[in-house]
């Protein structure tokens, strides 16, 4: 189990919520393909955090980083991810909702238009 | 390496491959399966095998965030959204250019396959034994890794403390995006 796993685990991820996300009619079926590469970013970004050295680190110089900050910072960004990824998934769909008040259907390819 | 040296047994790598293994089976389900509920459950399971991933990557904090947000919170979001459309029946199928889409896909897993396992990454582990770090950095490295939540914890209100105010407009903008979209007329 090394880096490469994790990145390739990731890889797969991503590359089956893009399939999803471009193939799917249904507007749900494509927000929960987004949510699957949301999630292999996020795999990505710890795994990184927890097997790369910062180029801080690495050159052992005379000043001192901040250890925990090279080392947190993919833990740190995939947090924000997440919390994008929650209002995304929120106003999604409400905009999916309010698609199938107007026009009772939630297949991408009826609903071109944002006008009716 | 790091903290109990635990990182190198074999029970790991079985937790590993199973976690793995099983959050690919069910992202392959979601795509695939024609009946959305069905999809939104396996969706469910892709997530809490990350989360596994999350506490093998030494990330306990971000395993139970994931627990908390996108299994409990998203995919109930999701349901909701399935049950209210009413669309489980006509299911979700995927249009005509899907072969197309597929190979574009595979394409840009190859390519990022090949540049993780063909780059020279410089791993923590293999720098810890060299032993080139002085030892008080080396004992600062295994202190963060034995528990990160403190470490996380002040990040956040210190350097990063922009981004976290702004993520709490963002969430704030997102709320009432979404009740003015769904408002009743």
């Amino acid at each position: 189990m090394s880096l490469e796993n994790f990145l390739i685990v990731s890889a797969i991820l991503f590359s089956i919520g893009l399939y999803g996300a471009l193939s799917k009619r249904n507007a749900i079926a494509v927000l929960m393909s987004v949510e699957l590469m949301f999630n292999a970013v996020n795999l990505a970004a710890v795994a990184f955090s927890r097997y790369t050295v910062p180029a801080a680190l690495a050159n052992t110089g005379s000043r001192a980083p901040d250890i925990a900050q090279s080392l947190l910072t993919g833990q740190i960004f995939a947090i924000f991810i997440i919390t994008i990824a929650a209002a995304e998934v929120a106003l999604g769909l409400a905009i999916v909702i309010a698609i199938y008040r107007s026009r009772s259907t939630i297949f991408v390819t009826d609903a071109a238009q944002m006008k009716k | 390496m790091l903290g109990q040296g635990t990182e190198a047994s074999l029970f790991i790598d079985i937790a590993f491959w199973l976690l793995a293994i099983s959050s690919i089976v069910a992202a392959v389900a979601v795509v695939q399966m024609q009946n959305l509920f069905r999809a939104a459950l396996f969706l469910v399971v892709s997530f809490l095998a990350v989360a596994g991933m999350f506490v093998l990557l030494r990330a306990e904090f971000l395993a139970a965030v994931q627990v908390l947000i996108y299994v409990g919170a998203i995919s109930v979001l999701i349901i909701f959204a399935i049950l209210m459309t009413g669309e489980v029946e006509r299911g979700s199928a995927a249009h005509s250019m899907r072969i197309p889409v597929g190979i574009l896909a595979a394409l840009f897993g190859a390519a990022a396959i090949f540049v993780a396992v063909d780059t020279n990454w410089l791993i923590l582990d293999d720098v810890l034994r060299e032993g080139s770090l002085s030892a008080g950095v080396e004992n600062e490295i295994k202190k963060v890794f034995s528990n990160t939540i403190p470490s996380i914890g002040r990040l956040l209100v210190q350097d990063f403390v922009l981004a976290f105010e702004v993520a709490s407009v963002v969430l704030l903008a997102a709320i009432i995006g979404a009740l003015a979209l769904i408002r009743e007329r």
